[in-house]
């Protein structure tokens, strides 16, 4: 089957029913969405699927195909930060990291769809990506200044 | 003397570790420094000064022994020597280095000792120093106990100026200018005409000089980085999914593996593997330790398969309900099971004699670690030795337990130690590291990659201590007068210890932890541990016992201050005798606006408790809604003696706040049928973004040994939202986790 991610077309060979996290991070080798808890109850595998933030661990790559799938390295590279992850760098958010790739690819979906959130849509869209070291006040934090650096352009 | 002899002769209980106190030291090896274990790594025309700085003619690497857990300790530590070298950030290279004596722990030694932090009497520093010796002598590596900090503060400077001053000497040999006229500057000796010599350059005539060892560290007003906010040095690759964890790791020739392990800690009666033997792209099943491996070509095919598995596990060797385990907790307060009366001022039960008398009864869970990134490790066994890959807290216990089961001696283990997704005591376990070494030695040449899924993980975790505590006591003209304080929780530490297969002798320093030194100046005050026998087993989990008891001293305090009629922070300040710890206190009423006026259905509380070394004090302001506790602010102070770097302090006083909290509110660990029934996050999913209350940080300075504060900030947490509670609603909570008596939202 063919797989579309990050604008690049991979040809994989596998079941069906796999879950695109696997996929991702055995078969393709984009190791940075991650494995939490396998149930959609951590966010750490979140990418986008045409824009839309999705928790990849529930996703049969067999429903995938013609569609857009987005990783955290397709939505910018140490050399080319995207706007959200420069607010995360400023705001040094992370602590292990490991919840980090998946906060990112959901608070970019969030502020795709607004550009302004208020502390209630953050709530409302960041409250299932679960962060054991708690770093949640940057977390909000970051995402107030990406988006008005969004505005600003 | 007397006691410090009494002490000396006993066995000491310290978090993971436990050492034998007592042992004559000879002075001559105490001194003694260990090799440098760089020395064996260097090749001709490269230096290094100490076992933390290595130079060769195109790269510089700084040693950072410590793991990195999420705390950011990595930057810290190479903050360290680059502050005294001279080295700016993308001038070198970070390790974790190869486990060795060298890189033995000084602080963990010194904080395991039965006094409290503030006491520097003869006995007290006598037995820091036994303990701080026997740690060298043993070559104890550790990551924990908030000690990272304290290890390192000095003797990493000390490493950086060492290095910068054989350089120097280098520079000055080469160029026959007096060491007096050089300076350093960004990676370079600084010639009196400007011109500039790399540290690269030098490294050839460096390595043929003694280092230098008469070094004076700079004055902290010099400092370019030491509590300035620095960028840290990982925050690029955790931004970008480009820092990889031991789970992203590829080894060349790897297999995948899974594990099913009884739950119940017991062996295997019987089993069904032809379902998962079938499946696509699983290679084999392999026996280990209480249950079975799957080894596939994926992580995904390995986990499927193991899930088909069939078994019909043993029973567990502890009591399969929680009913037995609770009440076993309530049958230890009795006098066979005392572990040590650790503080008895005054007479307690005469005071409580003929007065009304408050008594309470606080309950702690088990609660599991779970840090986000589940256990892996990857394991190559062959007739040469193993090779392991994984991130873990205790380096040359890694060694030794690979050894023990491939067979071969622990220095022909290499262990390459990685950036861990978290741990809060997790990584000072073995089981990851055990189980795939069992299984590489069943596949010799082979790596062995084993991921824990979710659910194993859960069900192989070892929770943190359960216990109770009893607290009677009674007040006088409007005064905390007398307080009885018992406490009973399994001994965490025994429980390592025994999986380290150390003695495990002694008073348990941590069932009282954080209680028994409280810096209350109470005329009647008696606090007693007592050991619960091993139940489930346990193991360190974020702030250790005082995360326990320092959540049935601070509630209990708040009942018995509300029944004086007094105020809460009133009457902590009035008992409050330590200098250090009032004006932690003093701050936090300030920086909260203590007393000033709140809406009917608000409350406040407070609470301090010090551990390790470390006093904090928390304010927490709630709303009671009509659909719940809504949890609006929280204020922290600590004092850490010195902060490092403000950012990341504060993100990590911030990060414990959230930890404490969401613990307190939501989750545990329950056994039925002798399986934990939590299996994912769905039923222990700690604080939620939604839930995070605004939370204001501020660090003091005034203490005179600086201190680390990954943990300090947990234990406050809990009881000053359950004081807080009260205040809005009238309603005391005496167990852990609080959603079982009251709603959140
Ligand atoms: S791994 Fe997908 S939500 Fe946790
Ligand atoms: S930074 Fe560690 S889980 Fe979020």
């Amino acid at each position: 089957m063919q797989l579309t991610i990050n604008n690049k077309i991979y040809d994989v060979d596998i079941e069906p029913d796999t879950p695109l996290l696997w996929v991702l991070r055995d078969e393709i080798g984009l190791k940075g969405t991650k494995y939490g808890c396998g149930i959609a109850q951590c966010g750490a595998c979140t990418v986008h699927v045409d824009g839309e933030a999705q928790r990849s661990c529930q996703l049969e790559v067999g429903d995938l195909e013609g569609s857009a799938i987005t990783t955290i390295e397709g939505v910018g590279t140490p050399e080319a930060l995207s706007a959200v992850q420069q607010a995360w760098i400023t705001h040094q958010v992370a602590q292990c990291g490991y919840c980090q790739s998946g906060q990112i690819m959901q608070a970019t979906a969030l502020l795709m769809e607004n550009n302004a959130p208020t502390d209630e849509d953050i709530d409302d869209s960041m409250s299932g990506n679960l962060c054991r070291c708690g770093t949640y006040p940057r977390i909000r934090a970051a995402i107030h200044d990406a988006a008005t650096k969004l505005q600003e352009g | 003397m007397g006691r410090a002899k009494t002490i000396a002769r006993r066995t000491f209980l310290i978090g993971s570790v436990a050492i034998a106190g007592g042992v004559a030291f000879g002075v001559y090896k105490v001194k003694t420094p260990h090799d440098n274990p760089l020395a064996d790594t260097l090749e001709p025309g490269q230096a290094t000064f100490n076992p933390f700085v290595k130079i060769t003619s195109d790269s510089i690497t700084l040693i950072t022994p410590h793991a990195d857990i999420g705390q950011g300790v990595v930057h810290m530590q190479a903050a360290l020597i680059a502050e005294e070298l001279d080295l700016e950030f993308g001038q070198f290279e970070t390790s974790f280095g190869s486990p060795d004596a060298a890189y033995f722990n000084t602080a963990l030694g010194a904080e395991a000792v039965p006094f409290a932090s503030f006491d520097e009497g003869f006995a007290a520093r006598t037995m820091r120093t036994v303990a701080t010796s026997a740690f060298k002598l043993l070559g104890v590596m550790g990551t924990g106990g908030s000690s990272s900090v304290p290890d390192q503060y000095e003797k990493l400077r000390r490493a950086g100026a060492i290095a910068r001053e054989t350089l120097k000497l280098a520079a000055s040999k080469e160029a026959d200018i007096p060491v007096s006229q050089l300076s350093t500057k960004n990676g370079a000796v600084v010639f009196p005409d400007g011109s500039l010599r790399t540290y690269q350059d030098l490294a050839a005539s460096a390595a043929k000089l003694t280092p230098v060892s008469d070094v004076t560290l700079r004055d902290p007003s010099t400092w370019r980085l030491i509590g300035k906010p620095m960028k840290r040095d990982d925050i690029l690759g955790k931004s970008t999914g480009t820092q990889t964890y031991t789970i992203d790791l590829e080894i060349e020739g790897m297999v995948h593996a899974a594990i099913r392990i009884n739950p119940r800690r017991a062996e295997v009666l019987e089993y069904d593997a032809s379902e998962a033997e079938a499946m696509p792209g699983v290679s084999r099943v392999l026996p280990v330790t209480n249950g079975l491996a799957v080894i596939a070509n994926s992580t995904w095919r390995a986990i499927n398969a193991a899930n088909q598995i069939n078994f019909d596990w043993a029973e567990a060797p502890y009591p399969a309900e929680m009913d037995a385990h609770w009440a076993e907790v309530a049958a230890s307060f009795m006098e066979d099971r005392l572990d040590q009366e650790w503080r008895s001022d005054g007479d307690p039960d005469a005071a409580m004699e003929s007065t009304e008398v408050l008594t309470a009864e606080y309950r702690a869970p088990y609660v599991a670690h779970q840090p986000l990134e589940p256990l892996a490790a990857i394991v190559r066994v062959d007739n040469e030795g193993a090779e392991v890959w994984a991130g873990h807290q205790l380096p040359r216990f890694v060694q030794q337990k690979v050894a023990a089961i491939a067979g071969c001696e622990p220095d022909q283990v290499t262990f390459h130690n990685q950036y861990s997704g978290g741990s809060f005591g997790h990584r000072l376990e073995f089981d990851n590291i055990t189980l795939t070494t069992e299984i590489a030695t069943q596949m010799p040449g082979v790596p062995v990659k084993l991921t824990f899924s979710r659910e194993e993980d859960f069900a192989q975790d070892y929770p943190r201590q359960i216990g109770m505590s009893r607290s009677s006591g009674s007040v006088k003209d409007g005064k905390v007068d007398s307080w009885s304080l018992d406490i009973a929780t399994v001994s965490a530490a025994r429980s390592q210890s025994a999986r380290l297969g150390l003695p495990a002798a002694g008073p348990d320093t941590q069932i009282a932890a954080g209680a028994w030194s409280m810096p209350y100046a109470i005329p009647h005050l008696r606090v007693r541990a007592y050991a619960v026998p091993e139940l489930a087993p346990t193991s360190s989990w974020r702030s250790v016992g005082a995360s326990t008891a320092g959540f049935f001293a601070e509630g209990y305090l708040d009942e018995l201050i509300h029944f004086a009629g007094a105020d809460p922070m009133e009457e902590r300040l009035r008992l409050c005798t330590n200098p250090i710890h009032r004006q932690v206190l003093e701050t936090i009423a300030e920086m909260s606006n203590w007393g000033s006026d709140l809406s009917e259905n608000q409350g406040r509380g407070v609470a301090m408790v010090e551990s390790f070394g470390v006093p904090t004090a928390e304010v927490v302001e709630v709303t009671n809604t009509e659909d719940g506790i809504k949890i609006d602010r929280v204020y922290i102070v600590a004092d850490v003696g010195r902060v490092i770097d403000p950012v990341n302090f504060e993100n990590l006083m911030q990060g414990g706040v959230i930890w404490g909290l969401g613990h307190a509110i939501n989750s545990e660990i329950t056994y039925s049928d002798g399986i934990a029934e939590q299996t994912n996050y769905d039923a222990a999913e700690g604080m939620r973004l939604y839930q995070t209350p605004e939370i204001i940080v501020k660090g003091l300075e005034n203490a005179e040994k600086i201190r680390g504060i990954g943990e300090p900030p947990v234990p406050p947490a809990a009881p000053a939202l359950a004081n807080a509670i009260f205040a809005a609603t009238g309603q005391r909570l005496r167990e852990m986790p609080f959603n079982k008596h009251i709603d959140f939202v």
